[in-house]
This record gives C-alpha cells, structure tokens and sequence, in this order.
C-alpha cells in the first residue's frame, strides 16, 4: 500500500478531533471558567460592588444594566474539595469492589483455562451471557433480590432470622459493582492464562513445585499483564457510576458519578462544578491506569522476588 | 546388559477419546544408558516419555522406579527432570532464575544457589548469561537453559522430548554432541524422544522403534541398522528397497525374477517375505547374463554419492554408489549374501506413508502426541 | 477432590451471575404486582409489553440509532484503519491513543464531554447528537478490530494485485478488503452490541423524543417499577442466548471440522 492510503484516515482524523479532543477541551475550559457578573462595560464586579450598584439603582430608579462574561477561575476545581467526602467514599467503594472481583474471578479464570478446550467455549459464554443483559435490567433484578421484603429476606424468614436491612447500604452497592463488572475481571484473567503453556505448567511440576508453588511462581507472575487490565476494567466503571448508587444505594449514598450528573441534568445545575468533577475525575482514571499499567510493563522479577 | 534397571514400564496402555495411544509397552531403562525412543508421529514416544515423567497416568499397566511402583507419583516429586519440546523456559524469569528454580523451591541457601547456576551455565557453556532475559536468546541457547535448568536438581533420568526439532540442522548436529558430552560427564540416563532416526542412532546407547503405540525393535543403533526385524524398522531407520520375495528353503530366496542365497533361516517353505536391500550395499557392475540387469533411469548428485534409480523387471531399485552411469544405459546389479535381509511380510506401502506424513508435519507434533 | 471442589466453586459463581436474572425471568409471569409473592402464572405482562406504545416506540429509536451509528462507523473506521496502517510509526501512535481515550475514560466523562460539545455548538439534543455520540465511542472498536487483521495480512498481496494488473483500488476492493473482512464484521458488531446497550452516553446526548430502550428502562425502574420490565428482561435474555447459542454452535462445529481435517486430535 501506498503512501496515499493514508488519505483514507481524514474523515476519521476530524471526526476525532471534533468528538474526541474537542470536548475534552471544552470540560477544561469550563473547569477553569465561571459566569461573572459586569457593568455595562464589561468590568467584573465583586458581590460588594453589585450590591452596591442595585442599591444605588434602586434608590435613582433606573433601570441596573448588567451583563455577563466568562473568566478564568480555579474556584470550581477548589470547590470539588468540598465534595471530598464523596470522592473518597467513591474511590473506596470501586477499590473494595475491585478486589472482590480479583479475589473471585482469578481462581476461577484458572479453572476455566485448564479446561478442554470445549468446555472453556461454553464456560466463557456463560460468563459473558449476563453482560449482554441491559446493564439497567442487571441491576434491577438486584432490587427485588435485596428488599426488606425481597427474596432473600423471606429466604433468611424461612429460618426465623432477619430481616435484614441491605437495601440502600453501600453493602448493596458494592454487590452491585461486582455483580456488573465481574465478567470484566474474568475475560481478561482468562485470555492471559489460557496462553501459559500447559508446558510452562508441567515444567515447574517437573522441577520441583506442588500445586501451590506453580501457582504462586509461575501462574501469578505471568497473569500480571491480565490482572492490570481487569482492575482497570472493573475499577473506572465502579469509580463513575451513577445508576448502582441510585438504584440500590436509594440516592442516600452520593458516589462522583451522582454529583456530576446533578451538576448537569439535576437540580444542582452548575456545569462549570460539573466538568471541574469530571476532570478531576479523568485525571484519577487516568492516574489510576498508568499506575496500573506499570503492572504490566514492569520487570517481572520484581514482582516475585 | 548387567547394568542395574532403574525404571520400568510394564504393560503400559493409554487411550485418547477412544483412541489406543499405547497397546501395552514393556521397556526397561539403565543406570547411566542413553535411550532413545525413535517412530513417526502418532506412534506414542512422547506418551510413554511423559507417562516416565508422570504428567499422565496410564490405564493400566505399571510404572517402577528403582523396583518402585510409581503410577500415582505426582511429578513433582519424581526423580526425573524434563527438557521440554519447545523448551517451555519461564517466560517472566531470566536465565539466572530458570536455572535456579528447582533449587530455589527447595530453599536452598543463596550461596549454594549461585555456586550451582553458575556451574550449570558452565557447563551449557552460556557463562555470563545469568542476567538477560530467555527472550533474548536465540533457539540453541534457549535449549541450553532447558538443559541446565532440568539438570540443576540432579536427576537421576533425564528426558527430552525431540529437544532439538526446532532448530537449523547445523546446530542440531553440535548439540547433538554436546548433549552425548553432558550425559556422559554427567552420568545419568537419558531418555530421549525423536523422529529423526539420524539423531537416534548417533547419540544412543539403545534405540527402541515404536509404531502405533508398540515397541517394533529395542537394540544398540548397529543392530537396528544391520539387523531391523521389519521392513517397518528397516524402512524407517535409512533408506531401503524393499521387494517382495518368496523363500524356497532356508538360505535361498526368490526375487526380481531371480533366486539368491541369503544368510537368513527359519521360515516356511515357499512363505511370501519382504526383502530388505541398503542402497549402499548394491554393487553396479557391467551388465551381464550372470547378474540382474536393469535400465538407468534416473542419476542425482548427492554430495558424497550419486542417487542412482535403476528399473529391472518392474521393480524400482534405489542404488547408492560414487560412480555415475550414464542415464538409459544398462547395467548390472550385484549382491552379496550378508546384504540380503529377509522379513516377514508386513504393510509396507503404509508404513512409508506414516513415514513421509511423520516429515510433513514436524510442527504439529505437539499436538499430535499430546 | 481437587476436581470437585473447583467444580463446585464454578457452579457458586454461575449461580451469583444467573440467579437474579432468573428472578426476573420468573415474575414476569406472576400474576402478583408483589415482586415477591407467587398468586399464579400468567402471560399478561407480555401482553401488556407489546400494548405499551412507549417501550415498543424506545425500542424502535435504539435499532434505527444503532444501525445508523455502527453502519457509518464501521465505513469509517474501516478507511481509518487502513490510513493508520499507513501512517508513519509516531503519528500512528499517536492517533491510536487518541482513539483508545473513548474506550478507556469513564462513559460518563464522554457522555458529558458529547453534551458540552452540543450545547456549546448551539444543536439541540435529539436523534442527531445521540447518532453523532454513538458513532464517537463505536469508530474506535471498528478501528481496534480492523488494524490487527491489516498487521496480519501478508503486505506483498497487495503488491501482487498491483502486479496482475489492478489498480490501486481495485487491488483495495478485491484483495484487501476480502482480508480484512473478519475484522470488519467482529467491529460492526460489536459496534451494533454497544450502541443497542448503551445507558450512560445516551443518557448525556438524548433529546425528549430520542428515548433509547435503555433510558425508557431506566425511566420505568425510577417510578414505581411495572412487571412489564420483567417480560422485557426475559425476552432480552432469551434473544441473546439465542444468538449466542447459534454463534457458538457454528464456531464449535468449524473448529471441530477444522480439527477432523487435520488430524489433531484435542487434548
């Protein structure tokens, strides 16, 4: 192929940079922005000055002529450490989702690595079958399940125990972070391991090593690249979302994702708040997944030895 | 053979989805012997090599070390230590840490560690390699830290399975010696798994012919070679011509038209038998009444010897020999009792084809042998 | 035992991931409004499903949005792929991590960015933004499936079409596209998966008369929930595993044929 065959990618390189880079930008440029009040002639006015100048409208009768200009500000990314309560809260409810999901999904991408290769098809299927279910739906089904008189409710009844309160308790939100995003931990924890050699396996087996041994000193290490990609998987969803929150947490457990939207369609309308939060929330993601990543490029003796 | 036994196999059998992998193989292995497990794809050397190493159970049959029943023994705590097809080399250690690994999950002390890695790599030849990465390294020197790496725990039985298919024949051939060289200053038993029947008789103390999961012929290489006990074995180890006959009596047999005395007794009268001739042991003499003749049909330059394919009768004869005749002229083939093979009939046209698909499909054979 | 043991894990987990969508399975054919009490079977709430002009108007909007959406990126994505291929080392890095931004940020910072961008232009929120916003978080998969199958394809075919006679286009349409084509397909549909399944983007870009099925979802769990959802959520899943099911068993039978005509015997 020619160097002309380059062209090719020009619709796409300005569709990418209007859809991609260029809200981007705008998010920063309304992070750094606020709706000032002016004079007519466009001098900004602090709020002692504005009560001032309606005053003395007031008093002379006329008309107050006032306008608006935008200005840079650092106020709105200084205003996000009012919220920090939720930002931690959120922070620390995705982590403690994210690690269950490790915990849960690693052992079982093994088995599913080891098994023949046509029951890994189906086993894989079946992971990934739920995630094709509207994510909402997901979630929905997770109410009824959790009601003071839900299922398991009247299941814990059956033994005279309970009810138990788990409804709207970041109990439920974490069970419903992992409930989304555990396929997302699974598939990437099965495409590194089915590519150890079962070689690599049985050589460890042959020099020595029991079957916690091969795990610990060849499977691990090796799975690293995997686990990275899971926990950035399951984390940036858990970190942002808004529907677990509001759905199982009964809107009483505000998580990043919640305030953003109230700042943009809710009642606390303030997009310049709304896109200081998102970008900080980006740069988290962002921070989160180069730490991550490290996991993956490092040299791999370092993490075992 | 006074050399004490030290493993075993008895009645060994295995199945794959319905497929008889190995139909009862009895073998025993030797302090100190040099083993080699030689036949086409599919024959199952690399399922008896793996069953010694303890990677699969068989379905019945029995496995002793040292007199001792293993057949449950995890591999882990066998006395055997594997060079891998493909090397299976740690992919996240370096060459350091692979070698040392065996020792390491015994918790050997760190100076003891270093003092046997390095004479490991020492004598692998690959001293100064400690620190770079097994990717780094080209195929030869992969194989040698697979070397090292198995031989670090001092097994008392190596086993390699075709350790040397993948690389150029060049280095194949130097570290064919080198491999004999180790397990000779080592002084342990090698098993080792081929296809190449050239590798086979070079290393090995002791060949063993296996097709479709049975041992055909064990033996030194020399006898393999002189004295195969099939057209299968014959044809498999060198190349042969392989003509029908029938045997009148003890010492004289019928073929291409013609009777022979042979060295060969103890069949039925008149009993239908392969004959075996090397290509190398026909003498091409000027065609005469008191010889067979045949027509040149075809003469290839081979290095040391020309190819020479001579048509008598309707049989094709494969002639080896340092002077060339001239392509369409007559000449006459002569033999001596002692290069007259006789065999029992077997499916020849068969095993050659087993053995062509065995060169075809080099690449596949880990899949193939499982 | 260990066998048994991992057994017995596997079948905990599939029962943590099956459980509530049976439960949902399963009320869509009680009678009760109750979530929780069984008064008898029923198909009513089916019935009712495909009565309410809402859900039936929302689904209608999600496949006219996804096919619109996935079409054009996959022609996108497509030629973006290939001029990528093309491009020099560091240009070309740099245009793929500008297109994996959408798929590794959070939706929700993408969906807001799209919703900035729209007010900021002055369009109003509808059919046309939510397509725009669509076809913004899909092109990036076509182009992630389409640029490995370029890497694989033996560069000398499209010198060889050259060679007998093709023009540059030609050569385009009769070789390297028939190459590429399994890569095409995978990013359509996973474009046509993502954009039917799409909430959160959505939610940012929709205008009132551009409800997707899943806003209208989300709509319905907000009020007092019906058990139309219910039977919505069981004819979901039962297409879904249908395609799924039809996808796998062809898979499996090629792989198998594939397997029989070399030989290999499996492990």
């Amino acid at each position: 192929m020619n160097k002309k065959s380059k062209l090719a990618a020009a619709p796409y390189l300005l569709w990418m940079i209007v859809f991609i880079i260029v809200p981007l930008l705008l998010i920063a440029v309304f992070a750094f922005t606020t709706t000032a009040t002016c004079d007519a002639d466009g001098n900004v006015l602090s709020e002692e000055e504005l009560a001032e100048y309606l005053a003395e409208c007031e008093e002379n009768e006329v008309e107050p002529v006032l306008t608006e200009k935008n200005i840079f500000t650092f106020q709105n990314i200084l205003d996000v450490s009012k919220y920090s309560t939720v930002l931690v809260n959120s922070a620390w409810l995705a982590l403690i989702a994210t690690a269950i999901c490790l915990v849960i999904a690693y052992p079982l991408a093994y088995m599913i690595s080891r098994m023949f290769y046509s029951r890994q098809k189906l086993a894989l299927m079946l992971v990934m079958l739920p995630m094709w279910m509207n994510f909402l739906l997901r979630t929905y089904a997770w109410m009824t399940l959790l009601e003071r008189n839900g299922l398991i409710n009247k299941f814990f009844g059956l033994f005279g125990i309970g009810p138990f309160n788990m409804i709207n308790t970041q109990g439920a939100v974490v069970l419903g972070m992992i409930y989304n995003y555990l396929p997302f931990m699974i598939l990437p924890l099965y495409s590194v391991m089915t590519k150890i050699d079962d070689r690599t396996i049985e050589a460890a087996q042959d020099l020595g090593a029991n079957g916690w041994q091969v795990i610990s000193r060849v499977v691990m290490p090796l799975s690293m690249p995997g686990v990275a990609s899971g926990i950035t998987m399951v984390f940036v969803p858990s970190v942002s979302t808004f529907i677990i929150s509001r759905m199982l947490g009964g809107g009483t457990n505000m998580l990043i994702g919640d305030l953003i939207d109230l700042q943009f369609l809710g009642n606390a309308y303030n997009p310049n708040l709304g896109a200081a939060i998102s970008l900080v929330l980006m740069v988290f993601i962002f921070l989160c997944m180069s730490i991550t990543n490290q996991l993956d490029n490092e040299d791999m003796e370092g993490v075992l030895l | 053979m006074d050399k004490n036994k030290i493993i075993e196999l008895k009645n060994i059998t295995k199945e794959y989805e319905g497929e008889q992998v190995l139909r009862g193989i009895n073998l025993d292995i030797h302090d100190k012997e040099f083993v080699t497990l030689l036949g086409p794809s599919g024959c199952g050397k690399t399922t008896t090599l793996r069953i010694v190493g303890g990677f699969i159970t068989p379905d019945s049959g029995d496995v002793f070390f040292g007199g001792k029943r293993v057949n449950d023994l995890p591999p882990y705590k066998r006395p055997v230590n594997t060079v891998f097809q493909k090397y299976a080399l740690f992919p996240h250690l370096n060459v350091y840490e692979n070698v040392a690994f065996g020792l390491r999950l015994k918790k050997t002390p760190e100076s003891e560690v270093a003092r046997r890695v390095g004479e490991m790599l020492e004598l692998v030849d690959l001293k100064g390699f400690d620190r770079r990465s097994v990717n780094q390294l080209s195929g030869g020197q992969q194989q040698r830290i697979a070397i090292a790496r198995a031989l670090i725990n001092n097994p008392k039985v190596l086993l390699l399975d075709e350790p040397l298919g993948a690389l150029d024949l060049k280095l194949r051939k130097e570290m064919q010696i080198e491999l004999k060289k180790i397990q000779q200053r080592m002084e342990i038993t090698f098993i080792y798994v081929t296809h190449d029947q050239e590798e086979a008789l070079t290393m090995s103390d002791t060949v063993v012919v296996m097709r479709d999961g049975t041992i055909q012929q064990i033996g030194t290489p020399q006898d393999i070679y002189n004295e195969p006990v099939n057209a299968f074995v014959a044809d498999f180890i060198g190349e042969s011509n392989i003509l029908p006959g029938i045997m009148h009596r003890d010492y004289l047999v019928e073929f291409a038209g013609n009777n022979f005395e042979c060295v060969d007794s103890g069949f039925d009268p008149m009993e239908s038998v392969d004959v075996v001739i090397r290509p190398e042991d026909i003498r091409l003499v000027p065609a005469s009444d008191e010889v067979l003749n045949g027509v040149v049909e075809n003469v290839q330059f081979k290095g040391v010897h020309y190819e020479i394919i001579v048509r008598a009768y309707s049989d094709i004869w494969v002639i080896h020999s340092t002077k060339a005749p001239e392509v369409g002229s007559v000449v006459g083939i002569t033999l001596t009792p002692e290069d007259i093979h006789i065999m029992k009939k077997s499916d020849v046209k068969r095993l050659s084809y087993l053995k062509n698909e065995s060169t075809i499909e080099e690449g596949n054979d880990i899949e193939q042998e499982i | 035992m260990r066998k048994i043991t991992s057994k017995i894990y596997i079948a905990v987990v599939f029962i943590f991931l099956y459980a509530p969508i049976f439960v949902l399975i399963a009320n869509s054919f009680n009678e009760s409004k109750s979530r929780t009490v069984w008064t008898g079977f029923t198909f009513d709430w089916y019935s009712k499903l495909f009565h309410n002009e809402v859900i039936l108007k929302s689904l209608l909007n999600t496949l006219i949005v996804a096919a619109v959406a996935s079409i054009i990126s996959t022609i996108l994505g497509t030629a973006a792929a290939i001029g990528i291929y093309n491009m020099k080392k560091i240009t070309r890095a740099l245009v793929i991590n500008i297109t994996y931004i959408p798929i590794m940020n959070s939706e929700m910072v993408t969906g807001v960015s799209l919703m900035l961008l729209f007010v900021a232009l002055n369009i109003d929120l509808g059919f046309m933004t939510l397509i725009f916003a669509h076809i913004t978080f899909c092109v990036p998969y076509v182009i992630l499936n389409v640029l490995p199958k370029l890497r694989q394809m033996n560069r000398s075919l499209y010198d060889a079409a050259l060679d007998l006679g093709c023009n540059p286009l030609q050569a385009f349409r009769h070789v390297v596209i028939p190459e590429i084509m399994p890569g095409i397909v995978s990013g359509f549909l996973m474009s046509l998966t993502y954009s039917i399944d799409d909430f959160v983007i959505s939610y940012f870009t929709h205008g009132s008369t551009s409800q997707t099925l899943p806003i209208t979802i989300y709509s319905m769990t907000r009020r007092k929930v019906s058990p139309e959802v219910n039977a919505l959520s069981a004819i979901i899943f039962i297409v879904v595993l249908a395609i799924l099911l039809i996808m796998n068993l062809t898979d499996i039978k090629r792989s198998s044929a594939k397997k029989r005509a070399k030989g290999v015997r499996a492990e």
